[in-house]
Parts: structure tokens; sequence; C-alpha cells
């Protein structure tokens, strides 16, 4: 890891400024910055450690909705009872992220800006080409080993994964991401790759994360999040959605659904093809199931071309649809 | 560039100042230059649990925290849970008694997680220690011991703690 300065910023202002300058990086928890920092994806000058400025760590949740402060941690979130209550898919895809050390360090304002886990981005000395890490000097995943990369949201340029949790749990049910003077819709906030996959975020030099809110509905409080990965535990997504429902009074006819996927895509990927398929139609299993198919529209697998693997992520198309319809079945209570 | 910080840090209980780069993590301030080396280097990235240790009582990846992160606050380490007479820990005796290793590499790492785990009450059953110590990883694959382990030492535990209320 490259030698930088450090600088305990005392405020949040203090904060702002010290971030400005170039080849500075903010430390909150520091899980992704110093791992990152030992691989050589990133060499900062100087770090300015934000970990100890007050009032940011706050969890609220009122009639409105709940509050979380950018420094909450994940293992805060995950087990406060407000969040268990009214948004139990975000307590969920908390709690089955990262591992529990991870998750006291963690933040909630870090986890939106963890970067991908793609081998080829994370390791410069083996693979110099990475656009998302060197604009313009290609992609290795495409034609590589590519079980792990996004089949939805891809581009020419990367196919690298979101491999965010909480995230596609606020996507599911419209969060906002607080930045001071500016507020974005959390859909807003993750970019597609496009040509720039190196511009993850719709953030500034400058800017920080104050705190995250999520608007109270009954589809969030009724909610949930299933995760499927290679391992029961410590793992990313292979393929996970964050699903909420409400149903009409009748017990059985939709009236509101939420559904995003994780693990799939380049960023967390609300899937609102599904939502309004099964809007004002009747929960039952041929019907959630036919409808799930649209959570793949457009998906472009990556096969391999190099001999190594067999199918590359091409299971994803399969098994993304599969995990929405377990998850609605399963909040709906018919599973 | 001699770039240096100095970091206040209690560490087992005792106050230590250290003169180190603000790039040096906990691990690395344990380890290197602090002589205490029973919390282990393992994959170095967050992966694997090794190194473990408890920040203000919290269990917390130590090579992932910068020792400058973590100024003023208390870290345990593996050496810091024997009693002052040297009597094991109910985790260390419950390693022990269930041979909860086989090259112990990754056992000081384990036991801080468990102690964690236990105190946090995650370890009502298997699957849940299962699930709160998933941050450990055993290359041996001494898990099932461990897991046999971690729920001897959560029941001797809350038995001496009902005992004492």
């Amino acid at each position: 890891m490259r030698d930088f300065s450090y600088f305990r910023a005392g405020s949040l202002d203090d904060a702002r400024r010290a971030a400005a300058l170039p080849s500075a990086m903010l430390l909150a928890g520091g899980t992704t910055l110093l791992d990152l920092a030992k691989c050589g994806v990133t060499e900062p000058e100087s770090v300015v450690d934000i970990t100890h400025l007050k009032g940011l760590g706050d969890i609220r949740v009122d009639a409105q909705g709940a509050f979380i402060g950018a420094l909450a941690r994940m293992s805060q979130i995950a087990e406060d009872a407000g969040i268990m209550t009214h948004f139990p898919a975000v307590s969920e895809a908390l709690w089955q992220a990262a591992s529990p050390q991870i998750r006291n360090m963690a933040t909630s304002g870090g986890n939106l800006m963890q970067r991908t886990r793609c081998a080829y981005f994370r390791d410069p000395a083996t693979f110099p080409a990475c656009n998302k890490r060197a604009p313009g000097s290609g992609c290795s995943a495409i034609g590589g080993v590519n079980r792990n990369h996004a089949i939805l949201g891809t581009s020419q340029s990367c196919i690298a994964t979101n491999p965010g949790d909480l995230a596609a749990a606020l996507v599911a049910f419209d969060a906002m991401v607080h930045l001071g003077e500016r507020s974005v819709a959390v859909d807003d906030f993750f970019l597609l790759p496009g040509d720039t996959p190196d511009r993850e975020h719709a953030i500034e030099p400058g800017e920080i994360i104050t705190a995250i809110t999520i608007p109270a509905s009954p589809a969030a409080r009724r909610s949930t999040y299933l995760k499927v990965r290679d391992r029961q535990s410590y793992e990313f997504a292979a393929a996970s959605a964050a699903v909420g429902i409400e149903l009409e009074p009748d017990g059985r006819t939709i009236r509101d659904l939420r559904v995003a996927l994780g693990g799939v895509a380049t960023k967390p990927w609300r899937a609102r093809a599904v939502e309004d398929a099964l809007r004002g139609k009747t929960l039952e299993p041929e019907t959630v199931q036919r409808a799930s198919l649209l959570a793949v529209e457009g998906a472009l697998s990556s096969r391999v071309d190099q001999g190594v693997g067999r199918d590359g992520n091409h299971y994803k198309i399969e098994l993304a649809p599969r995990v929405v319809a377990r998850a609605i079945l399963k909040v709906g209570g018919v599973a | 560039m001699t770039n240096r910080t100095i970091v206040h840090l209690e560490i087992n209980g005792r106050m230590q100042a250290l003169d180190i780069e603000p790039r040096v993590t906990l691990l690395d301030a344990l380890r290197e230059h602090l002589g205490l080396t029973g919390t282990k280097k393992g994959c170095d990235h967050g992966q694997c649990g090794a190194c473990t240790v408890h920040v203000d009582g919290e269990r917390v990846l130590a090579c992932l925290t910068l020792a400058a992160q973590a100024e003023g606050q208390a870290v345990t380490t593996i050496e810091g849970l024997a009693g002052s007479n040297g009597e094991l820990h109910p985790v260390q005796a419950a390693f022990l008694e269930y041979d909860a290793f086989q090259c112990g590499y990754c056992t000081p790492g384990q036991i801080m997680s468990a102690v964690a785990c236990i105190r946090e009450g995650h370890a009502g059953s298997d699957d849940e220690i299962r699930e709160y110590m998933s941050g450990n990883l055993c290359r041996c694959g001494a898990y099932p011991h461990i897991v046999a382990a971690v729920r001897q030492a959560a029941e001797d535990l809350t038995a001496h703690k009902q005992a004492a209320e």
C-alpha cells in the first residue's frame, strides 16, 4: 500500500474541503478503501477520516419513513427495531451481506460507494486492461472468466456487477441519498457504465453522503430480501431480489409491488416491468412465474470465448426470474 | 517522504503510544510494532477473519482498520482474553476441550469472533453459530468442532451469568 497523509476531519465542512483536493479519498469503515489500496487499485495521496464526525450515525424510523445517517454501521441498521419492522428487506439485505466483522465496520454511506468485485478490476498487476480502472484500456472480463459478471445494464466497455445488497433494497423502495446541499434518488445515484464505467456514482468531488432516507409504504413493511449464492454465507449474490408487496383487502389481489435485483446488473436493478405486469393481478404461482421472466428482459450473457469455464454468466438469465418469483410468493404468503 | 503520526491505543487495558506511518494497519501495529503476534495475518484483505480483534468491545478486522483510525480506542487481542492469573477464557477452554482446530492459524481470530458472537446473542443454535461465525475461515475444515466449542462456551457463559444473578 502506497503511503498517504492522514487527516482526521473535525467537522463536515473540514471533510468536504479536504476531500475536494485531487487524490484525496474519504475514509469511513475502510473495508473497501484499504482493501483496494492494498490491491493497487486506489492510490490516495491523502485519506480524510470521517469516522469520528458526530451526528452522522443516527437511525430514526417514524410514520414518514426511515432516516439512516451515513455513518450508521451495517450491523446497527440490520438490528434496528424500526428498520426490522417497517423495512424488513433492508434488514435482511444487510445481515446477509459481508461478515459480522465487516458489518461492524462498514457504514451505510460507504456501502453505497463500494466498488465492484470484478476480479480483473481488482488485479491491475496481472490485468492492465480495465475500462473502469484505466479508461480506454479495454475490458478483460468480456471473453474472460465472467461467471459473476452482469447480464443487465452492461456495455461494450464494462460488464462488472454492482455487488450491493443494501443498494438493491433501497432501489426497490425509492430511497433518497442526501449529499448535503442536494439529494438524489438512489436509482439515479448509481450510473450505468456506458462509455464511462470509471464513473459509478452521481457524486462530485467534495460532496459527502450525509444520510439515506426511505419513505414508508405498505409494500416496504411487507418485504423480504432473497439472496441466492454459491455458498450459504459470506458471499456475494449470484442473484438476489428485494421484494415488497401490498395486497388488496381480499388478500389475493396485488395492489402494489416492488422488485429490485442484486448480483446480476451493473447497478442495483429495479424491475419495473415485473411490477407493472403484476399490479392488479391475482397472487398465484403461475402468474407470478410468468411475470418474473420480465426481470431479465434485454439481458445479455457474456459467453466465454477463450476456453475457460463453460457458460460464463448465462445461468443468471435463468436464475434471476426464479429468485424474483420465489421472493414474491414468499412475501405474499403463497410459498 | 517521512510521514509519521502518533497514535494512542489502549491495548489489552494498557495505554500505548505509537510513532507510525499513517498507512500502518491496526494489524501491522499489533504484530510489527507491539510484538503481539497472536493476531494473525491471513489474507490481509478482509476475507478470512484471522485478524479479528475487538475495538471498544466489537469484533472488527484489524487488517482493514488503520491504527490511526482507532486513536484513543480500546483494543482487545487474543493475548488480552485470559484472566490476570492465566485462567483461560471459557471460549478458549472450550476450543481446547472440543479440539476445535487443526493447524491453529485461524484459531485466535475464531476465538475473538466467538467471544463477540456469544456476547451479541447470536449463538442460539448451530445454524445461527454457523451464520454468525461465517467471517472466519478455517482451511483445515475444523468447523464441526468449532461450532461445538462455541455452543458449549455459550451454554457455560449463560449458566455462569445466571448463577451470578
